[in-house]
Formats: C-alpha cells, sequence, structure tokens
C-alpha cells in the first residue's frame, strides 16, 4: 500500500464520518456541492484532518481544495510525502 | 478603438451580476409576503432617549441598540460636541495623515490613552476599518493570522485584505487554538485575534487560557473589545481586564458606536513602535477623517465612561434580571448565564423568529433578528441588547412583553 493509498483510507473515513447524508463519496466528490456541507461542518472537517494528519490546512489553502482527491493529495505535500 | 467601445455588452452574452443575490432576494420576498414588517428597515421616526423611540408611530422600548451606557443623550457629551461643530465646522475633509488631524483627534487619542492605561492610541474613521487596518497591516503575506471562527466580519476582511495565512478554530476552544498555534512554523509571524464578547450571542471569551497559550507560541494577540468596553472590567476595560490579562494583549480594538455613543473606531497598544502604523496603515491613510463634533463627543464620553461604576452595576442587575425572567417564561437563550449586555433568545426558524419580532414590535419593544450568515450554526435569533438607563420598570415592561409576544406567536 502506497502513501497514498494510506492517506486515501484515513480521509474516506474521516469523510465517513462526516457524511451524514449517506452520498456515494469518489475521489470526484466535491465537499461544498456533492455532500452539502455547511461551513462549520466544513471547519469540524478540516480540524479532523489537520488533527489526523498533525498538519495545518490553512483557509487560503482550504478554499482551493474542492474534491476528495485534491485534498488527499493536498495532505501529501502538506506531510512533505507528495 | 471603436465608436462602441464602452457600451454595455448585448443582452445574452453575458450573466446578470445581480444573479447571484437571486436566493436572497427570493427569501426576503417570501418573508415581507407574509405581511411582516421588514425587519431591516425599520426606521425611528423620533429618539427621545437611550432607551425609547416613537417608531412606526408608535411609543418603542430599545433593547436593540448597542447603547450599553446610554451615553447618546447625555448633557456633558452633547455640549462638547456643540462646542467643536461651533468652533472647529462640520467636517475635516481630509485623512489624518494629509489634512484631517485636529486638536480633537489628539484629545480622543489622549483620552482613550487614559481610559485604557496604555501608550499609544490611534482613532480610525470605524471600528470596521481599526480591524481592517490593523489586521491587515501587522499581517503579511507569509505571516500567520489565527482567529476564532465565529469572527466579525470586519476581522475577516481585514485577513483578506492583508493576505496572511489564515487559521481558524473552534469558537472559544482553548486547545483547539493552542494544538494549531503549535503546529506553526516557530519562526512565522503570529496573529491571534479574538474578541472580548461575541456579538451574537454575547458569550465572553476564555481570554486568560488563550492569551495564556498565544504568548507560549510567541504569537501577538489582538482582542476586539467592541461590545465589552465601558461596561465589564473593573474600570469598562474589557474582558482582558476581568480576567487579568490586559498587560499581555498587545492590541486592543473597539468603536466608539456601543458604549462610547457616537461613530468611529480605535486601537490602543503599549507596543514601542505603533507610532509607524500612522504611515502605513491604508485604512487609517486613505479615509477622511472623524468630524470635530464627533471626536469632541467621542473624548467626553470616554473620560465618563472611567468613573461610571453605577451605570456598569446598574446594566448587570438589568442583565441578570432579563436573562433569568426570560429563562423563567420558557424561552431559550444564546448563553447559560449572563455574560454581557447582549441576551440572545433563539428562534425554532426565520419564520418564527419573523413573527415574534413583529410581535414584540407591536407589543412596543425594538430587538435585533439576526440570521445567518450572521449567526453562527445557522441559528435565528433575537438579539437583546441592554442599557444602562433602561429602568427596572422598563425591564419589568420587557418581559412582560416576551411573554405575550411569545405565547401569541406559539414559541412558548
Amino acid at each position: 500500500m502506497t502513501d497514498r493509498d494510506e492517506r486515501k483510507d484515513a480521509i474516506n473515513r474521516l469523510v465517513a464520518d462526516f457524511n451524514k447524508k449517506g452520498i456515494e463519496v469518489s475521489e470526484d466528490t466535491r465537499f461544498a456541492q456533492d455532500l452539502e456541507w455547511d461551513s462549520l461542518t466544513v471547519m469540524d472537517f478540516v480540524a479532523a484532518v489537520e488533527d489526523e494528519f498533525d498538519i495545518i490546512i490553512t483557509m487560503n489553502r482550504a478554499a482551493e481544495i474542492e474534491t476528495v482527491g485534491q485534498l488527499i493529495d493536498a495532505v501529501g505535500e502538506l506531510k512533505g510525502e507528495a | 478603438m471603436t465608436a462602441d467601445a464602452g457600451k454595455p455588452a448585448p443582452r445574452g452574452t453575458a450573466p446578470d451580476l445581480f444573479d447571484k443575490f437571486q436566493p436572497l432576494i427570493d427569501q426576503r420576498e417570501a418573508l415581507l409576503s407574509t405581511g411582516v414588517t421588514d425587519p431591516f428597515n425599520l426606521v425611528m421616526e423620533r429618539v427621545e432617549s437611550p432607551t425609547v423611540a416613537i417608531c412606526n408611530g408608535k411609543r418603542t422600548i430599545l433593547l436593540g441598540t448597542y447603547n450599553y451606557m446610554g451615553q447618546t443623550f447625555d448633557p456633558q457629551v452633547l455640549a462638547a460636541g456643540k462646542k467643536a461643530l461651533d468652533e472647529f465646522g462640520s467636517g475635516t475633509t481630509g485623512s489624518r495623515v494629509l489634512n484631517g488631524t485636529y486638536q480633537g483627534h489628539r484629545e480622543c487619542e489622549e483620552a482613550l490613552k487614559r481610559f485604557y492605561g496604555m501608550d499609544h492610541a490611534m482613532v480610525f474613521s470605524t471600528g470596521y476599518q481599526a480591524n481592517l487596518g490593523i489586521i491587515s497591516t501587522m499581517a503579511g503575506k507569509d505571516d500567520y493570522v489565527i482567529l476564532d471562527i465565529d469572527s466579525h466580519a470586519s476581522i475577516y476582511d481585514g485577513c483578506a485584505l492583508g493576505n496572511a495565512q489564515i487559521v481558524a478554530f473552534r469558537h472559544n476552544d482553548v486547545e483547539a487554538l493552542e494544538k494549531r498555534l503549535k503546529r506553526l512554523p516557530a519562526e512565522a509571524g503570529k496573529l491571534v485575534v479574538l474578541e472580548g464578547v461575541y456579538s451574537m450571542l454575547g458569550d465572553t471569551a476564555p481570554l486568560k487560557e488563550m492569551v495564556a497559550v498565544s504568548k507560549a507560541a510567541g504569537a501577538m494577540v489582538l482582542v476586539d473589545e467592541a461590545h465589552s468596553m465601558g461596561f465589564i472590567g473593573e474600570h469598562g476595560r474589557g474582558v482582558a481586564e476581568e480576567q487579568g490579562v490586559l498587560d499581555d494583549v498587545d492590541f486592543v480594538i473597539g468603536t466608539f458606536s456601543k458604549s462610547v455613543g457616537t461613530v468611529g473606531g480605535f486601537c490602543v497598544s503599549n507596543h514601542p513602535k505603533f507610532e509607524i502604523l500612522r504611515l502605513v496603515c491604508r485604512p487609517y491613510v486613505f479615509t477622511a477623517s472623524l468630524p470635530p463634533s464627533v471626536v469632541a463627543t467621542a473624548a467626553t464620553s470616554i473620560d465618563l465612561l472611567r468613573g461610571a461604576k453605577d451605570k456598569r452595576d446598574h446594566l448587570w442587575a438589568n442583565s441578570k434580571r432579563l436573562h433569568g425572567g426570560l429563562k423563567q417564561l420558557g424561552f431559550t437563550l444564546g448563553t447559560e448565564t449572563p455574560q454581557s449586555a447582549i441576551i440572545a433568545v433563539i428562534m425554532p426558524d426565520l419564520e418564527r423568529g419573523a413573527a415574534m419580532w413583529e410581535a414584540l414590535l407591536q407589543e412596543g419593544l425594538y430587538v435585533n433578528l439576526a440570521r445567518p450568515p450572521a449567526t453562527p450554526a445557522g441559528m435565528t435569533l433575537l438579539r437583546c441588547s441592554l442599557c444602562a438607563l433602561h429602568s427596572e420598570e422598563q425591564v419589568g415592561e420587557i418581559l412582560g412583553m416576551f411573554e405575550a409576544a411569545g405565547k401569541r406567536v406559539g414559541v412558548i
């Protein structure tokens, strides 16, 4: 299993915790439009991802991340593993 | 260039830039079609005192202003404003840096330094511009601003103007703040932005703990005390004073439009290099300064607030009684205990919130209807702001009006 696969598993697990509407999730799933998360949910999710990987995702960076796949890659960059 | 240059694009080729507002236009029209008065368009036809106005021809108790200390009709404050109007004219017409600094601006800054016991004070044209200016100037591109997610729009806009890296943490969560601070690069510039009282729910911040973890991480700390100045703390210096951490705060931001009772904003600080901000802070440099009458009323009011202990005591008594009374009537409130002059009454939804707002107005009581995105967690609430000049009888009247309106609308 590659580092990216491990990150993907962990992020999918975290997405599932916040996916209250049970929407099917792929790497193309968009947080705002597809999962319909409000800003508070997004903040809690970002905090959970930060805690999981011990990183900081600034609001500037988060604004550029629209999909699950983009988040997996961004976390890799922030951890220096990409 | 052809003769057509500058003409609007032909219809159908470009989107109407107003389209993005359509959901809000629809929501507003749906609300008004139920027959309620527009809660965001109330006109006070005559203002009789800090606590009473004539609205729609009816005597109305004001419970939705920020006139916490009731300074707007103080005879000394009014006299100072009239004198300055006569002696210095109606306006300055210019920026503080070029031609807009009058004796009154200096006197106002001296009053602020006396009030906070700090070395430096800088007056802005509004509180919004004070946050916009200080945050955007202090935190540049490679610096970090760490802020509470429920921060005021002026704080977010200050972040946007300054291009800093922005890190938000869950409201009033000391552990979340500390965790994030520890993950930031040690060598990076850091500014933690907090508020003493959060205006929507009227809750106070655990500044003692938050300032301690911020300082331990090497961050500078800015506290916006807009809703606590004059009222909270032994000398009315705010939540930072009350919790004993004012000396550790690098910047206190405030406004003249609440307890001071006029308009304007300010920043006070003990930083030895503070004065350079007058040359580099764009929302200070590139705007007209406050009119002489305004800074004269502000300076007089600030000096009066220093000795206003009786008013502070009475306002606390009002806050405790209204909070306890509303709770007893069965309303859901924004805080478990009274923490400030703001008492937020949570409504089940926007429709019943608007109906309750209308029913209170018919009873003769004005409060604020607040709803997303201004409120946290998608809440609709009626925000009550008490004034030190509300009498005991008026607080009793207010409770009676809430009971009658609440039962009529079916909220209690």
